[in-house]
């Protein structure tokens, strides 16, 4: 199931908080060779984790961690303007309607609809919040997994080569693109639309008449 | 609640927006804001660490003295479910079910706030914290529809209104920067000099995609709500030259 969580509720859930820095640090460190920080437990985080962002995570049904992406507004800080200005042209991108995606995760072995289900629930940040577009940033290898699932960025440029080539892409919410992505998920619309209200409430009116 | 709302009239009191210089100015525009959305009222509420607000809004002074009063803070579910987080909300969604919340939702209604509200979060710089609130009283497949027709200009309103009362601290500190990049002057230009979306992109070589994502980030800098006024007013500032 997909999970919706603010930094500050990650605590919450401790077991999947856990193993998803630990699929982070295998994934970006040990796999990828990235130039991130691990701590004494083999966590990794980095500065942005400190701005309570929301985390969408996969997990799975041991209650453990199967992928997550991290998102937060360009609007503040980002990954994005600090690191890949160049990318983008050569200057900040800002928006309340812009958000970043950065730290798009899967496990090691996680089911292959993992990564549509994450970009599935994407679709339904951007539905539901109002938002335009996603800039991501991700490792190379993630393009032929996006273009798999029939959620392909725009790439706009990449840095770095090999394992460690980092890309920056653009995604905008498509009526179509959510289909296609939830149907690789192998999840409907409607549970997708209920794990999200359970997170961000279900929308049912406040207060009865009589109350 | 079907009303068409005059983008002319939101650009009108955008600028007016950017030339305020007191918070008396940010409640003259707020007013004449609610009016253009047809809606019973348009609220901004900037809250600090210290518990310290304040703000500019149309609800009833006598609603703003109670809340105040009675420490609402405390209690209000949209303050407390908006708090640290950064995606708009609709009031339906927050959780009302405690008693202290009941009773609070039930005195707004008698004070005028409306049965119906959407609030967008705002984090500032150095964890300053604001929020920005349409309210009414409808029914809830008219709100839907308000929400649905004008969220994203919501949410940029949002978002100026902070920017303004940031710049009434006294002693503020830098913000993100609001200058153009290269490829946003770039786009504002050739939109300025009569080419569409198609054209521009072209020219710049870029995807109408990604062209796409320059404009947005333009419109948000140059404190306008759509690409008209924005292109009006990158020229008038001199910021492009055509």
């Amino acid at each position: 199931m997909i999970r919706y969580l603010y930094g500050d509720q990650l605590s919450k859930m401790p077991k999947l908080e856990e193993a998803m820095f630990l699929d982070r640090a295998d994934q970006f460190k040990m796999r990828l060779g990235w130039d991130v920080e691990v701590d004494g437990a083999g966590r990794e985080r980095d500065q942005y984790d400190a701005m309570n962002p929301l985390y969408v995570i996969y997990e799975k049904p041991d209650g453990t961690h199967g992928g997550s992406m991290r998102l937060l507004p360009s609007t503040g800080r980002t990954m994005v303007n600090e690191h890949f200005a160049d990318i983008l042209g050569g200057g900040e991108v800002r928006s309340p309607l812009i958000w970043e995606c950065t730290r798009f995760c899967l496990s090691r072995g996680a089911e292959p609809r993992t990564a549509a289900a994450l970009m599935l629930a994407g679709g339904e940040v951007m539905e539901n919040f109002g938002v335009k577009h996603f800039v991501g940033v991700f490792d190379a290898r993630m393009v032929r997994i996006y273009r798999r699932i029939g959620a392909s960025p725009e790439i706009l440029g990449a840095m770095g080569a090999g394992k460690e080539k980092i890309s920056i892409g653009l995604w905008s919410f498509s009526e179509q693109a959510r289909a296609r992505v939830g149907a690789k998920a192998g999840i409907s619309a409607s549970l997708s639309r209920q794990w999200f209200a359970r997170a961000f409430g279900a929308g049912h009116p406040p207060l009865a008449q009589s109350a | 609640m079907a009303q068409i709302v005059n983008h002319a009239d939101v650009d009108r009191s955008l600028a007016d927006l950017e030339h305020a210089s007191e918070l008396e100015d940010l409640q003259a525009v707020i007013i004449k804001l609610r009016d253009t959305y047809c809606i019973d009222h348009l609220v901004y509420h900037w809250v600090n660490s210290q518990g310290d607000q304040y703000g500019c809004g149309t609800y009833a002074p006598a609603w703003v003295d109670r809340y105040i009063e009675k420490d609402y803070l405390r209690i209000d579910p949209v303050v407390l479910g908006c708090y640290q987080r950064f995606h708009p909300v609709d009031w339906k969604r927050l959780d009302w079910s405690s008693k202290a919340a009941r009773s609070f939702r039930r005195e707004a209604i008698e004070f005028g706030v409306g049965n119906q509200g959407f609030s967008i979060p705002i984090r500032g710089p150095n964890g300053q914290y604001a929020l920005f609130t349409a309210s009414h009283n409808c029914s809830d497949t008219d709100w839907d529809e308000f929400t649905k027709t004008n969220r994203r200009p919501l949410i940029l309103l949002a978002h100026f209104f902070n920017q303004k009362a940031l710049e009434f601290e006294p002693d503020r500190l830098p913000e993100a920067s609001r200058a153009l990049s290269p490829r946003e002057t770039d786009a504002m230009t050739f939109l300025a000099m009569g080419l569409n979306r198609a054209q521009a992109a072209d020219t710049m070589a870029i995807s109408e995609h990604t062209l796409r994502v320059y404009i947005e980030s333009a419109r948000f800098k140059l404190g306008a709500i759509n690409t008209t006024h924005a292109v009006a007013r990158a020229m008038s500032r001199g910021l492009i030259v055509v």
